[in-house]
C-alpha cells in the first residue's frame, strides 16, 4: 500500500527524520495561506501516489501570491500523468505547500526488503535527486548497500559507515546518522517494504533535510497497523481494483477485451500468458482464491463486468478441494442472476468434471464450454473478436 | 524414497481444531498420511479426529515421535507457530497461511538460523499448498486423486497451476515422485533451488518440473544451481509473461520490481543455464514427455 509524501513525512519525522516545514491545502486560497504562515519563497507540491513530478508540472519552486495560485490552480483537480501513472493519470486533490530550501547537496537514500538476503537492506548514493534506476545505470559506484541483521536492528556504526562512506563533512555525520537510523526504526516499527527519501539534502546552512519521501507498507501487516491502514486514499487507485479489493478478490485492471474469472495467483497469470499468445489482450487479473464458492462466482463476474471494455469473459477453475459441479453451477446461476449477454467460456478441471461440463452445456445458456486452458483461450479471443 | 514425506512419516497438525484444519486433516488422513496429533494451545489432553490433541509442539513431539508438521495457524500468530515447530525438533514443515508479514518471515529464517545446517528444520511456504509424494503421503491441502505416482518432481509457487501441471502428466501417463509448493510470498521458508537440490540427491526422482513466476531472483539462482550442480534435466515454466511492470499480481512476491524479475528475462536466464523451457502453460506436461523421451533414448 501506497501512501503520500505529506503522510510520509509525518510519519517519518515522529521517528527523527527532519523535513522542512510545511502544510497541507486543497484550495489556492489555503495554498497562499500556508505559504504566508510559512513565509518566504515556497513550493507547491501535488499529492499524488507517482514519482517523477516535478517532469510532469506536479512540483513547482513560487516567489509570490501570484504564483502560488497559478501554481495551485494548474494542479488541483487534474489529472497528472507521469511514467508512472500510465496514460490514465492520477488526480491531484491536495497539495502540499513546502517552505523553499538552499540545498548544498542532494543524497538518495533508500529502505528495501531485499528478497535475495532476506534482510532490510539500506542504499544509498551520492548521486541524489535522480531515481535509483538511473543511477545504477548511470553511476553504479556510487551505491553504497548495507544489510541489516534483524535480530539486533540497524547499528549506529552502520550509519556511520553510510555517512562516511557518501563523503560528507564529519560535523554533518553527526546529523546524517540520526536521519538513517530513525528512517530505519520506522521502516520497521510500521511494517513497510519500501522506504525512499530522494533527495535527503544537506543545506547550504549545514542542516539535514529529506525533501522527498515515499513509503510503501506490507498489506499482510495492515492487520497490526491500523493507523497506517487509514492512510490509504482510494482515489490514487483503479476504482475497478478498489471495487473488487473492498471485496475480498485479488484484482489487478489491464487494457484488453477479455475478462478474467481465475482461481489461484499463478493459474490466473498463465491464463492472462494464454490469451496474449492467441492473440488476444486480458482486461484484467482475477484471483478468487482456492475456495471458488458459488457466492465468489458472482462476485467476480460484478467485479469483471464493471469494467467496460470487456467484451467476453473467460471462467478457469481448478477445482481441487470444492467440485466442478458446485463452480459450474455458480456460474449458471451468476449468468442468470446478472443476466450476462456476452460471450462467456468456461473451462473446468479436477474433481467432478464431468457434472461440471454436464451443467454447463445443459444450462440453455450460450455458455462456450472448453476442455483444456489452450482450447479455453483461442475460443475467447474468437468469442471476442465476433463480438466486436 | 520421495522427498521431505513419506507413508511412514509422522505427521502433526498445528492448528489442529480450526475449521480449515480439521477439514484438511480429515482429508490428509483419507489420502493415507500417517497423522499421529494436533496441537491447539489450551486444548491439549482431548481426541480430534480420533487423534491426541497437545497443548505444545514439544509436548507433541515427545509423545508421539511426529517428524513432520503442517500449520493452519492465522496469519497473526504463523510465525510463532513456524517457530515454536523448528524449536521443538521437528524435521520437516509446510505453513499454509497466507498473510504473513514479511518482516515476521525474515525473524523466522533468522531464528532457523541457531540450528547447525544438519539439524536445522526444513520449511517450505508459507501460502503453499503443500507438499505430496503421490501414492504414499499428501501434507497440504491439493486434490490428492489428480497425481499419478511416479518419478518426476514439481517445484512451484502457486497451487492452482501445480495442478494443472500434475493434470497434464497424468494425461501423459506420467507420474509425480514428489509434488512441493514453496508459495507466493517474497520470503519463503526453501527456494526453488533448494527444494532441486533434494530432488537431486533423490533415487526416486529422475527429472524436475519447476514452476516459476515473476519476481524475485529464485528462478534464476534454481537455473545456475541446475547448470552447476544437476544431473537430472531441469524443465520450467514461468508464468507472467503479461504482467506489467510494478504491479503485484496476488501473490505477495509476484511483483517485478527489479531487473532480472520478468518473466521473459528469467526463461532468457534459465535457457542459458541449459534448462528446457515449456513456452506455454499447456504444454508443461508435453515438454517434460518430450524430455524423458530424450533421456530414455539417451540411455
Amino acid at each position: 500500500m501506497d501512501i503520500h509524501e505529506y503522510q510520509a513525512k509525518e510519519l517519518l519525522t515522529k521517528f527523527g527524520v527532519p523535513i522542512p516545514r510545511g502544510g497541507l491545502a486543497y484550495s489556492p486560497e489555503q495554498a497562499t495561506y500556508r505559504a504566508s504562515e510559512l513565509g518566504g519563497p515556497v513550493v507547491v507540491k501535488a499529492q499524488i501516489h507517482s514519482g517523477a513530478r516535478g517532469k510532469a508540472g506536479g512540483v513547482k519552486l513560487c516567489r509570490n501570491e501570484r504564483e502560488i495560485e497559478e501554481a495551485a490552480e494548474s494542479m488541483l483537480g487534474r489529472k497528472l500523468v507521469t511514467h508512472q501513472t500510465g496514460p490514465a493519470g492520477k488526480l491531484v486533490s491536495r497539495l502540499y505547500i513546502e517552505e523553499a530550501t538552499n540545498i548544498d547537496r542532494e543524497i538518495y537514500l533508500g529502505f528495501v526488503m531485499d528478497r535475495a538476503a532476506e534482510r532490510i537492506v539500506v542504499v544509498a548514493s551520492a548521486a541524489g535527486g535522480m531515481d535509483i534506476e538511473e543511477i545504477s545505470a548511470t553511476q553504479p559506484d556510487t551505491i553504497i548497500r548495507v544489510q541489516v541483521d534483524p535480530a539486533v536492528g540497524m547499528q549506529q556504526f552502520q550509519a556511520r559507515e553510510i555517512a562516511f562512506g557518501l563523503g560528507v563533512d564529519p560535523e554533518i555525520v553527526n546529523k546524517i546518522v540520526p536521519a538513517i537510523m530513525g528512517a530505519y526504526r520506522a521502516f520497521r516499527d510500521l511494517d513497510a517494504m519500501m522506504v525512499e527519501i530522494n533527495p535527503l539534502v544537506i543545506t547550504k546552512e549545514k542542516q539535514v533535510l529529506a525533501l522527498d519521501a515515499k513509503m510503501s507498507f506490507d498489506e499482510n501487516a495492515l492487520f497490526r497497523r491500523p493507523h497506517i491502514a487509514e492512510l490509504r486514499d482510494k482515489s490514487q487507485e483503479d476504482p475497478r481494483e478498489t471495487y473488487a479489493s473492498d471485496r475480498g478478490l485479488s484484482y489487478v485492471g489491464l487494457d484488453g477485451d477479455i475478462g478474467c474469472i481465475v482461481n489461484g495467483a499463478g493459474l490466473a497469470m498463465a491464463t492472462l500468458d494464454m490469451i496474449k499468445l492467441a492473440g488476444g489482450e486480458p482486461a484484467n487479473f482475477l484471483d478468487i482464491g482456492g475456495g471458488a464458492s458459488p457466492e465468489r462466482v458472482t462476485k467476480s463476474f460484478r467485479a469483471v463486468l464493471r469494467d467496460k471494455n470487456v467484451r467476453a469473459i473467460l471462467v478457469n477453475v481448478f477445482a481441487g478441494i470444492n467440485r466442478c459441479d458446485w463452480v459450474a453451477k455458480g456460474v449458471v446461476d451468476a449468468v442468470k442472476e446478472l443476466n450476462i449477454t456476452m460471450p462467456i467460456v468456461v473451462r473446468l478441471a479436477g474433481t467432478n468434471v464431468e457434472e461440471g461440463r454436464k451443467i454447463i452445456d445443459t444450462s440453455g445458456l450460450t455458455v462456450i464450454s472448453a476442455e483444456t486452458l489452450a482450447e479455453a483461450a483461442k475460443k475467447a479471443v474468437e468469442a471476442t473478436k465476433k463480438a466486436a | 524414497m520421495a522427498i521431505f514425506i513419506n507413508e511412514k512419516t509422522p505427521i502433526l497438525i498445528q492448528g489442529f481444531t480450526g475449521r480449515i484444519g480439521t477439514f484438511h486433516a480429515q482429508e490428509m488422513i483419507d489420502y493415507g498420511s500417517n497423522v499421529v496429533g494436533g496441537v491447539t494451545p489450551g486444548k491439549g489432553g482431548t481426541s480430534h479426529l480420533g487423534r491426541p490433541v497437545f497443548n505444545t509442539v514439544k509436548g507433541a513431539v515427545d509423545e508421539t515421535g511426529a517428524e513432520a508438521s503442517i500449520v493452519f495457524v492465522p496469519p497473526p500468530f504463523a510465525a510463532d507457530a513456524i517457530m515454536e515447530a523448528a524449536d521443538a525438533g521437528i524435521k520437516y514443515c509446510v505453513c499454509i497461511t497466507d498473510g504473513i508479514p514479511a518482516q515476521d518471515m525474515i525473524r523466522v529464517k533468522r531464528y532457523m538460523r541457531r540450528y547447525k545446517k544438519e539439524s536445522r528444520m526444513v520449511l517450505t511456504g508459507p501460502n503453499c499448498a503443500g507438499t505430496i509424494s503421490p501414492g504414499k503421503a499428501m501434507l497440504g491441502i491439493m486434490p490428492g486423486h489428480i497425481y499419478l505416482p511416479g518419478r518426476v518432481g514439481i517445484v512451484g509457487r502457486s497451487g492452482t497451476l501445480g495442478y494443472e501441471a500434475a493434470e497434464q502428466l497424468k494425461a501423459l501417463g506420467i507420474g509425480v515422485s514428489t509434488s512441493v509448493g514453496i508459495g507466493g510470498d517474497p520470503i519463503n521458508g526453501s527456494s526453488h533451488r533448494d527444494v532441486l537440490e533434494a530432488f537431486e540427491a533423490d533415487p526416486e526422482t529422475d527429472a524436475v518440473l519447476m514452476i516459476g513466476e515473476i519476481g524475485g531472483p529464485q528462478e534464476a539462482e534454481a537455473g545456475m544451481f541446475a547448470k552447476e550442480h544437476m544431473k537430472k534435466p531441469v524443465i520450467a515454466y514461468i508464468a507472467g509473461l503479461s504482467a506489467p511492470k510494478g504491479r503485484r499480481m496476488g501473490h505477495a512476491g509476484a511483483i517485478v520490481s527489479a531487473f532480472g524479475e520478468s518473466a521473459a528475462e528469467k526463461v532468457e536466464i534459465l535457457k542459458g543455464c541449459g534448462v528446457t523451457i515449456a513456452p506455454t502453460p499447456s504444454e508443461m506436461g508435453s515438454t517434460v514427455a518430450q524430455v524423458l523421451g530424450q533421456v530414455r533414448k539417451v540411455a
